[in-house]
């Protein structure tokens, strides 16, 4: 029997809700027990400098501490309810956020949530091999708090399925566990949650790219008419944006110290480069283009029904739909959608409502694109030469209106062969792969040494300095 | 003639009451002597059930044959002396021809519809009495009969056509209407006179019909008669169909007092049964309630109890509702079905009707209640039925949860009063659906091996956890799953598409075996209701449309 209140913080009053702790008799040792096959390697005795959110005040949010992470406390939170809170768009716009479950979108709520739901433990399943490459103790402990805050997104999925979707839900709730990435018989509903996590740059690149695809589904769903949803949603993007900030600086810090080597020692090409022990340029943008694209595929198709019904049906959102300034139903609004016709790639214009997907991935396309500037802005700042750049919205695609084409980063439509010629210059091979991992054959332990592949962070964790134990191996 | 015209909104009309008896009927005169009935159709021009028609011809309304149901139930009740029934016509030389073709015209396809099924499962009833209960029928066909007039006909036993050389039978829905022979006519002329296939086609694509010994001869009636010879040939076949018939000679009747019945706001009220309708989730709850103990447990008891009798009443009232319901509440599209009461007493009802099913009025009785689930199977309704602590789904009332689309039973915590279902006899062959197998047997298709398992428990009180292995309920949410559970099974039925679902549970509910009855509800109806709402039947210039205005048909040829 588990003791809720002090196992379990949250603030969804479990102490007394008998379903959800039902639910969760069954689910938490099944949790755990995959928190222990498939959550970090060797990583159980550890001692981490964690941060729990206990709760959703100022305050709870985020107390850190040494926690050994099969003892975290993986809470339930919402943000608090806002009584006069509407449905703010589709054909049940104006009526009462909808406290629970509307019989009539059971199923199709059901598919959003496990569809979200599936990505978090995907995620972990992924990274489970890096902390043994780790190139900083800073670096351990940041992957490690990702990877429990995956959890508890999980968690915060599952809550909603527990309590609002009856047997199905728990039955949902127990796949989300036995799911694996990459596994060929049992595999994560999504492709990209199936792409091995192999290095620390393309853990860094991950959580820039694909971690802000969570970011602005959880925004959309953050949006929904059903308020458990929205609520939950609202919670869990203030840790979202701790991943996020987890990638951008490692890549940010990845080529600070390339472009500070290459200064250094006054050398350009690739090799050279290579041969000093830090990762290239060229290297960097092609694991940039390649998580940009897988990534851009999970948004779905660029025409989809299913985006339609589920805006006009109130349960997803556009990204900030309370700000945008319409009629939040777009019964007769179009958008511009791109196809390839013959060697051309054109625009034409569909109803708005089947091109959601395209919208918030254009909505994220705008994003990325401010943090790709500020990664120029370090090479620039050095005075090297060289510009990072998102490819064509149609390069490596294979979902959506390009799939099938082959279309370079500069957006010319290719014929497979000539396409397949230049793929190496363009994403990584395996070549590249072997000699980043090269570089991280072992992992550094020594608190406030980092890697030589990586330039120290600007500041610690919770103002602890760089050379604050935050990992301890026991 | 059966069917249709065009797709007038439906105005906002007085309810449609099913109860009457024979001193208010405007259209049939019952008549008695010995051991046989008359049943003579007199159809008043201007007493249809609703206005703008003028009943001509011994044609039918919804209100013609509500009297003719409430007729079979008096001679079937309160007549146990008749062994056969004539039904012959009052007017010169027009024996019936058939469902008032511009009360068609005037009516919404819904109405249509329901008018259509009513009169089916009617026609179905006479040979229900005729399979089960020793009523034998005749139809003395003294002139005209065409479209539906020939259908009521081909429900009797035996059918005698009058040799004038004018009076002919006929189907002449399709070349004149562009419609079918929809109450079952197309049906029966094969699957229950056997006439052959291409005699049939004749037939049906022949406006004028058939008459005399050809229509002898092609199986379309037994006999033609001359005029002079017809009353005294009728009068001779309906005492030789008497005497087949171990009715009993002496038998006292049982009155069909008046249902009491109140409607208000909240829906209909019976003593048994409750009816509480939710406007806003567009759903009814119909709530069957069983009696304490079984009091009567002798003949005698019983015979004397009469009408007030529990199974009677109770049948009765369920029938009355459902007619009502689907007549006149065509929005609540989810029937949510509950009982409650103490099910030991239905077992004991159930073993005495079990006993005694050779005495006519349990014998009766039981038709009714037959009859009565039957309707709820063809009922273009989405049924749950709900199991509840409290519950009396046992026997006889279990049938109403086999019969629904789904069971949702609560699985209620040890200790408590838990929710249960018992199996009867009755649930293994006594109440048959319209496809002629129990509901057991089509839920199971036929799996001897399940069914005997299932016999095996008969008595026994089955918990939710029980009653889901043995494949009896659909589903069982506990406690902490139960309100949400059932609310959002309400919410998502309620919201899908009513046309999609009646096609659905219409084919769901019926398993593999095709009857007679099977092959009306489902292949002849699924067409006709096709052809009703397709432009060559009613466009502007489809064949109904303009049907007695003078105006040319005109079709679009291509074949679909």
């Amino acid at each position: 029997m588990i003791n809720y209140t002090e196992k379990i913080p949250n603030n969804v009053d479990l102490g007394r809700d008998r379903v959800l702790q039902r639910a969760l008799e069954h689910w938490q040792p099944a949790y755990m027990s995959w928190w222990y096959d498939m959550g970090p390697n060797e990583s159980h005795n550890y001692d981490v400098y964690l941060r729990t959110a206990v709760s959703v005040e100022p305050d709870g949010w985020a107390q850190f501490d040494y926690v050994k992470m099969p003892e975290y406390r993986w809470g339930i939170f919402l943000q608090p309810r806002d009584e006069k809170r509407q449905v703010n768009f589709g054909i049940h716009k104006g009526q009462p956020a909808w406290q629970e479950v509307p019989g009539e979108y059971r199923s199709i709520l059901r598919r959003i949530i496990v569809t979200q739901g599936d990505t978090e433990p995907a995620s972990v399943e992924q990274q489970k091999m890096l902390g043994m490459s780790c190139p900083s103790l800073y670096d351990l402990r940041n992957i490690f708090q990702v990877n429990v805050e995956e959890g508890r997104h999980l968690w915060a999925m599952v809550y909603l399925l527990h309590r609002y979707f009856g047997r199905d839900g728990r039955e949902e709730a127990e796949a989300l566990l036995a799911r694996r990435s990459g596994d060929t018989d049992n595999p994560r509903i999504l492709g990209a949650f199936n792409e091995p996590t192999p290095d620390w740059l393309a853990f860094y690149m991950f959580t820039f790219f694909t971690d802000r695809d969570g970011k602005f589904q959880l925004c959309a769903l953050a949006e929904s008419g059903f308020d458990p949803l929205s609520r939950t949603c609202r919670f869990m993007l203030t840790e979202e944006a701790h991943h996020m900030f987890v990638g951008e600086t490692g890549v940010s810090r990845i080529i600070q110290r390339t472009c500070e080597v290459m200064k250094e020692n006054n050398v350009e090409d690739p090799s050279d480069v290579r041969a000093l022990g830090v990762i290239d340029l060229q290297t960097i943008q092609r694991y940039l283009s390649f998580h940009y694209s897988v990534t851009l595929d999970l948004y779905g198709s660029d025409v989809s029904s299913n985006a339609a019904n589920y805006f006009t049906s109130g349960l997803k959102g556009r990204f900030r739909e309370t700000k945008l300034d319409d009629d939040h139903v777009l019964s007769e609004a179009e958008y511009p959608v791109s196809e390839v016709t013959g060697d051309k790639i054109v625009t034409k214009k569909v109803p708005a409502l089947t091109a959601l997907n395209e919208r918030l991935r254009d909505d994220y396309i705008d994003e990325i694109a401010d943090g790709v500037g500020r990664w120029q802005r370090i090479i620039d700042n050095v005075g090297i030469s060289f510009r990072l750049t998102l490819p064509h919205k149609g390069f490596h695609r294979e979902i959506g209106n390009f799939t099938g084409h082959f279309i370079s980063p500069e957006g010319e439509v290719l014929t497979e062969e000539a396409w397949r010629k230049h793929e190496f210059q363009w994403l990584p091979s395996a070549k590249d792969y072997a000699y980043v991992q090269s570089l991280m054959s072992g992992r550094v332990t020594e608190p406030g040494k980092f890697a030589n592949w990586i330039a120290p962070p600007v500041r610690g964790i919770n103002n602890q300095p760089l050379d604050f134990e935050y990992v301890r191996f026991n | 003639m059966d069917v249709v015209a065009t797709q007038e909104p439906q105005a906002k009309m007085e309810a449609v009451n099913f109860q009457t008896d024979p001193a208010h009927y405007k259209h049939w005169r019952l008549s008695f002597d010995g051991p046989v009935a008359m049943l003579t159709m007199d159809v008043a021009e201007d007493g249809g059930i609703r206005p703008r028609y003028k009943l001509k011809l011994n044609s039918y309304d919804l209100g013609v044959d509500i009297e003719l149901h409430d007729a079979l139930q008096r001679i079937r009740f309160e007549h146990p002396e008749v062994r056969s029934v004539i039904i012959t016509s009052a007017k010169n030389r027009i024996f019936c021809s058939g469902a008032n073709i511009y009360m068609l015209g005037l009516s919404s396809h819904a109405w249509k519809v329901n008018f259509c099924k009513f009169t089916n499962e009617t026609r179905n009833g006479i040979e229900d009495s005729s399979a089960h209960s020793g009523l034998k029928f005749l139809a003395a066909c003294n002139g005209t009969t065409a479209g539906g007039g020939y259908e009521l006909a081909l429900a009797c036993d035996e059918l005698i056509l009058v040799d004038d050389r004018s009076s002919a039978v006929s189907l002449p829905e399709l070349p004149l209407l562009g419609v079918l022979p929809g109450t079952g006519g197309l049906t029966r002329v094969t699957d229950k006179r056997g006439v052959r296939r291409d005699h049939a086609d004749m037939f049906c694509t022949n406006p004028d019909g058939v008459r005399g010994q050809r229509a002898k001869e092609w199986r379309l009636v037994d006999d033609v008669v001359k005029p002079q010879q017809f009353a005294e040939r009728v009068k001779q076949r309906a005492l030789t169909l008497a005497a087949q018939s171990d009715r009993p000679a002496g038998g006292k009747g049982v009155n069909l007092a008046p249902l009491k019945r109140t409607v208000d706001e909240a829906g209909l009220h019976y003593r048994h049964v409750d009816v509480e309708w939710n406007r806003e989730t567009r759903t009814a709850t119909i709530t069957v309630r069983a009696p304490e103990s079984a009091v009567e447990d002798t003949l005698e008891k019983v015979l004397a109890a009469g009408a007030d009798w529990w199974p009677l009443e109770m049948a009765r009232e369920l029938d009355d509702a459902i007619l009502t319901l689907r007549t006149n509440e065509l929005d609540l599209g989810l029937w949510i079905l509950k009982t409650s009461g103490n099910p030991e007493a239905v077992l004991a009802l159930d073993d005495f009707i079990f006993n005694h099913h050779d005495n006519w009025f349990v014998r009766e009785t039981l038709g009714m209640i037959r009859r009565t689930f039957a309707r709820i199977d063809v009922t273009s309704r989405s049924i749950y039925a709900i199991v509840e602590p409290g519950s009396c789904f046992a026997g006889t009332l279990l049938e109403l949860a086999l019969a629904a689309d789904r069971i949702y039973m609560r699985d209620t915590r040890e200790g408590e009063s838990i929710a249960s279902v018992m199996l009867s006899k009755m649930n293994f062959g006594p109440l048959p659906m319209v496809n002629h197998l129990s509901r057991l047997a089509t839920r199971f298709y036929g799996d001897a091996a399940q069914i005997e398992d299932l016999h095996s428990l008969i008595g026994a009180k089955l918990s939710a956890r029980e009653a889901l292995d043995a494949g009896l309920v659909t589903a069982a949410p506990d406690d902490l799953d139960w309100e949400d559970e059932i609310r959002q099974a309400i919410e998502s039925r309620a919201a899908q598409s009513p046309d999609a679902l009646t096609g659905l549970e219409a084919n769901l509910r019926f398993g593999r075996t095709e009857t007679l009855e099977t092959r009306i509800f489902g292949r002849l109806s699924a067409w006709q209701n096709w052809i009703f709402v397709r432009p060559n039947a009613v466009g502007a210039s489809g064949a109904l449309k303009v049907y007695g205005t003078g105006a040319p048909v005109k079709f679009n040829w291509e074949r679909v």
